[in-house]
């Protein structure tokens, strides 16, 4: 299980980087963290003839928290994320949605922005970011482009990348006051894709109302599947034990989750409610606290 | 497994690379597909470091690199340009064991050792980072790697024994 042979590129700016991605075109891969291209290339699913290295463009290793909200280039590792406190406090969903990435050994190499651009409808980190309304900036020879998350993602695999362009970065806008997130799933091991996992965020208003609550799920489509209907039904209430129980039920009758080796459409469809259920569960947990700082 | 060689060009697809491995610097020629893991084991002849499933998913490969453990299986000898890489050879000092290591023997924590250096290399990044105080912290720092004779008991007692041995150590400092 080894590899086939490539060319290896290992540009150190990220205009030499566009350069070589434009001339080699969909002969080329590039690697990042290499946590899901590297599998592939050694089972021989994938054998790019070139590999663009962009490990060494110091311009994609930085991220920044800022009023504005938060920027993470695309050579930035999970880990690295997971470990800021400031991030931790500012985006307690995405921390928590972090650690239950695989494990931590993939996770010190593996970069957010390439699991994102590997764009796994089972992965966390796409559901999260859809969640979170980010957006995707997609550079190429010719220029750069914006893209929302939740237009990024086309298919189970398949993003809205072009062979010449590389997702550089994400940025996550900073979130509205008092916004309360959970980020739930249920695996069959630990550190496993999960069956289904949910992104859950919204905002307790004075009357103890959830707002603007958002349900991003994993593992029920090709895509992370914003659940509109089910935020529907919960915007507007106090998330009562019988708001609860009704969009549980309401999740299990309309989805038609996709079926895989892993588990049936049937169970996937029930896990998805009770996925949902306890994320709606955890946003009450911090119904008090919202009404603190944030 | 044989390879065609017939499309490498023998310059073109090696690179040199300059790591330190155990504490000793060196340079290597690399062929650019080889494995960061196939090059410790065959051409550093660092045989400690085992490869199960080579797709990321059993961590017998884990090594550490500047202070993170990683699978080797999972990035390229090359990548590692310039980097500090601590194998499973470099824990015991003149033969003499690491305290884990001495705790993981008293606690019968490995019956064949296929898995044994990953877990080793695992735990010893993941005890720099802070001590484990409970079962469920130590079986969460076992979980990104996989052992398929003992189990992970004597493990989690290994763990436990050295972490409160490494508090002892600093509350009697």
């Amino acid at each position: 299980m080894k590899s086939a042979p490539f060319k290896y590129y290992v540009p150190s700016e990220i205009d030499e980087a566009l350069e070589l991605l434009y001339q080699l075109g969909d002969e080329a891969k590039i690697l990042a963290g290499g946590q899901s291209l590297v599998p592939m290339l050694n089972y021989r699913l994938l054998s790019p003839a070139n590999l663009l290295d962009i490990n060494r463009v110091s311009e994609l290793k930085r991220y920044s928290l800022t009023d504005e909200g938060l920027k993470i280039g695309a050579g930035v590792r999970q880990r690295e994320i997971e470990l800021s406190p400031e991030i931790e406090l500012a985006f307690p969903v995405l921390h928590q949605a972090l650690t239950n990435v695989a494990h931590v050994q993939i996770r010190n190499r593996g970069t957010i922005c390439g699991s994102l651009a590997h764009a796994d409808s089972a992965a966390e980190l796409p559901s999260v970011m859809v969640a979170l309304g980010a957006q995707m900036v997609i550079r190429s020879g010719v220029g750069v482009r914006a893209v929302k998350a939740e237009e990024f993602f086309k298919f189970h695999l398949t993003s809205d990348l072009e062979p010449a362009e590389i997702l550089t970065e994400v940025h996550v806008p900073k979130l509205p006051a008092k916004t309360v997130g959970a980020f739930e799933e249920v695996t069959r091991r630990k550190g496993d894709f999960a069956l289904v996992g949910a992104a859950l965020l919204g905002q307790w208003d004075a009357n103890g109302q959830i707002q603007n609550c958002r349900i991003v799920c994993s593992g029920v489509a090709p895509v992370p599947l914003r659940l509109r209907f089910a935020e529907d039904i919960v915007n507007g209430t106090d998330l009562s034990d019988q708001v609860l129980v009704n969009v549980q039920q309401s999740v299990m009758d309309s989805l038609d989750p996709t079926e895989d080796i892993h588990t049936s459409s049937h169970y996937r469809k029930i896990v998805t409610g009770v996925v949902v259920r306890r994320g709606l569960s955890r946003l009450v947990d911090q119904r008090g606290a919202a009404n603190g700082s944030r | 497994m044989a390879v065609d060689e017939s499309r490498a060009d023998p310059v073109e697809d090696k690179s040199w690379i300059s790591v330190t491995i155990n504490g000793s610097k060196q340079d290597y020629l690399v062929e650019q597909r080889l494995s960061l893991a196939d090059f410790i084991r065959n051409q550093v002849g660092l045989k400690g470091t085992h490869l199960g499933c080579e797709h990321g998913s059993c961590g017998a490969c884990t090594v550490i690199i500047d202070d993170r453990a990683v699978r080797s299986c999972l990035m390229f000898a090359v990548q590692s340009d310039g980097s500090s890489i601590e194998t499973v050879e470099g824990l015991a000092i003149d033969g003499v064991l690491s305290p884990l290591q001495e705790s993981f023997q008293a606690n019968h924590a490995l019956q064949c050792g296929f898995c044994t250096s990953g877990f080793l290399m695992s735990l010893v990044a993941r005890l720099r980072e802070g001590p484990i105080d409970t079962e469920s912290e130590a079986r969460e720092a076992l979980s990104g790697n996989i052992c398929r004779c003992t189990g992970y008991s004597g493990m989690v007692a290994a763990i436990l024994e050295q972490s409160n041995s490494i508090q002892g150590i600093k509350e009697n400092s």
